[in-house]
């Protein structure tokens, strides 16, 4: 009688969650949910954009200059947005602060507040404030009102825009972007080490994952700012630079290329070697995961756009196909990569770690870690760009800085 | 002597001296889980849960059914209805073995759950618990995943990181786990490995025991006696 009652008792959960064979009974219910795929989905997006611009800065590659201020201001507005995902999925997040005022020295995740706060204000804001130092100064003389007291302040008094002084700007600048290089591996190396060191998980348990994941920010960054560059050049009704999203492309191909390869070694010495968990992996990938992981990340999302750049670079096409298969294979790359987030994140608790059964994830729709709310986080960072881009306009500042202070 | 009379003697040995005389640096507390004793009655369960007020759909401590089959036995059929916490239905009468296994927090020396824990909520104390902070846990559920034999959960009211304490409110007082103290077969005794009384160093010499996961290297300290291989 207890007995079946218990049962009774138990189905409706096991209903709800959809539960297949055997999960440990504090697994049924998933810890992560999709606010956990956007961290490093944002994350990602700064790191690559700041790579991009890392290329012009630092290795001189003239040809994607018109993407570098744009670059840097991506990188800013997805970075202001990426802890808010991870704000809103703890359970007391009025205690966060303690993770900077007592952080635990053996834990990776204690690592994330300096790491943010480093990349946030040591690198990008200092390199785009030196960038835009001149431009600054030059519009707080010619602003008026609110907008002439918001430039002042962003001056920080720093108005000497003579020559020298911006001399000494630019090589601060190019020491910042190569520190900057470092530290945007570090923002996301970390989070894939966030990932990789859980040896409970051996769906995450992998040194490549830092790898993966700095080579995957990449392709999502770099594919981003191309994107927003097109996009934000149309809309000006202003001409695509096809040198530089030619230049663009080409990087972006080089560094999928040795993203999905180190995806695929990960892939192959998982197969090869076959331990304990394998068998329990590999049915996972082949039911609960085949369409966002075979279908949509690797077909859709890797091997698409790869194909796609991989034929701008041996065909000579015309110019208006070429944008157009850029814009389709930067696409298809950031729906890959994030569905390659989603694989790892929720994909590494579909299964039980009796490597006995498997559950299900239902994602909500109106709660605080539900869809909607996601799809807030995941366009809020356009906002506050668009915000930035009005503030701050990256393109022919010469030009319309020129013409506003009537230089 | 008689696994059960090792077990009585276990479970009076490993008990500690009275609170005003504790000195957490004398104790190194763990668990003893005899395996062919469990009967699966679920006894331990509801004790836990009654004690120390465990949320419905949550578990610091459960009971999963083994049904290994000789033709398979890297597959075993694990079930585990509500914890255990009601009992079992009737096994069917076919090929293979049924046995039952109690699984909790291994209290691991190493554990991976405090190594991971943002603010250090989560700790190992001096006798050898694991034991949350729950005024202090963020709520992050980083220790949850690193955990590798699944014995924590968000509580669902409280937010914070919840598991077994090993009943600290109780041995620290000189009284034994609640779900020792209600076990019929005594297939589960607590164990003192700093007290040289404690019945468990014999027992430890005479028998052949296993930890969970071995591979993990957690430096778990919940030892299983009569553990098959078949089980995760």
């Amino acid at each position: 009688m207890m007995w079946n009652l218990a049962m009774f008792l138990s189905e409706p959960l096991k209903i709800v969650n959809s539960v297949e064979g055997f999960m440990y009974p504090n697994e049924i219910g998933l810890q992560w949910s999709v606010l956990i795929v956007l961290y490093p989905y944002i994350t990602g997006l700064v790191a690559g954009a700041f790579i991009l611009a890392s290329l012009e800065r630092v290795f001189h590659v003239e040809a994607v200059k018109p993407t570098y201020r744009l670059a840097l201001l991506t990188a800013l507005s997805f970075l202001i947005v990426a802890p808010l995902p991870l704000q809103l999925h703890l359970g007391h997040p009025e205690r966060s602060p303690e993770m900077y005022f007592t952080p635990h020295s053996t834990s990776a995740m204690a690592m994330f507040g300096y790491v943010y706060l480093w990349y946030l204000m040591a690198v990008l804001v200092f390199e785009i404030w030196l960038d835009y130092r001149r431009d600054i100064v030059l519009l707080s003389r010619s602003s008026k009102g609110l907008l002439r007291l918001i430039y002042k302040v962003m001056t920080l008094g720093s108005d000497n825009i003579s020559p020298r002084s911006l001399r000494i700007d630019e090589k601060v600048g190019w020491i910042v972007t190569l520190i900057g290089i470092p530290s945007a591996f570090l923002l996301h190396g970390y989070v894939g080490f966030i990932f990789g060191s859980i040896k409970a998980n051996p769906w995450w348990s992998s040194p490549l994952m830092p790898v993966v994941f700095i080579f995957s920010a990449m392709v999502s960054g770099i594919a981003g700012v191309m994107l927003i560059y097109m996009a934000t050049t149309k809309l000006r009704g202003q001409k695509i630079d096809i040198r530089c999203v030619d230049t663009i492309a080409m990087y972006l191909f080089y560094i999928f290329i040795i993203d999905f390869s180190l995806e695929m070694l990960d892939l192959i010495h998982r197969i090869y070697e076959a331990d304990e968990s394998f068998r329990s992996l590999q049915f996972m990938v082949h039911t609960k995961l085949y369409i966002p992981h075979i279908v949509i990340q690797i077909f859709l999302g890797t091997v698409t756009p790869l194909a796609l750049l991989f034929i701008t670079q041996v065909v000579k096409l015309p110019e208006r196909l070429r944008k157009r298969m850029y814009v389709a294979a930067g696409s298809l790359a950031l729906v890959g990569i994030f569905a390659m987030r989603w694989n790892v994140v929720i994909g590494g608790q579909l299964f039980s770690k009796s490597f006995l059964g498997y559950t299900t994830y239902k994602m909500e729709l109106v709660t605080r870690e539900g869809s909607l709310v996601a799809v807030a986080l995941t366009i809020l960072p356009l906002f506050i760009l668009w915000a930035l881009l009005k503030v701050l306009p990256p393109w022919s500042s010469e030009h319309e800085v020129g013409s506003a202070t009537g230089d | 002597m008689p696994a059960a009379a090792i077990a009585w003697k276990a479970v009076f040995a490993g008990t500690p001296e009275q609170a005003p005389n504790y000195r957490m640096s004398d104790h190194w507390w763990g668990m003893l889980i005899d395996v062919p004793k469990c009967i699966g009655c679920g006894n331990c369960v509801r004790a836990c849960q009654a004690e120390n007020d465990v949320p419905d759909g949550y578990f610091r401590t459960w009971v999963e059914r083994y049904h290994v089959d000789d033709a398979d036995m890297t597959n075993p059929e694990v079930i585990s209805p509500d914890g255990g916490k009601e009992g079992f239905p009737v096994a069917k009468e076919d090929a293979g073995k049924y046995f039952f296994v109690p699984k909790m927090c291994n209290h691991c020396a190493d554990s991976p759950c405090t190594q991971v824990c943002p603010v250090g909520a989560t700790f190992v104390t001096p006798d050898g618990v694991v034991l949350v902070d729950p005024k202090y846990c963020l709520g992050c559920a980083y220790c949850v995943q690193a955990c590798p034999y699944g014995c924590r959960y968000i509580h669902p009211e409280k937010k914070v990181a919840d598991k077994c304490t090993l009943c600290y409110h109780r041995i620290t007082k000189g009284l034994t786990t609640a779900c020792c103290e209600n076990c019929p077969t005594g297939a589960r005794q607590l164990v003192d490995l700093k007290n040289p009384k404690d019945p468990i160093h014999e027992f430890l010499k005479a028998h052949a025991v296993q930890v969970l996961k071995p591979q993990m290297a957690t430096g778990a300290k919940a030892y299983y006696y009569g553990l098959d291989g078949s089980v995760r």
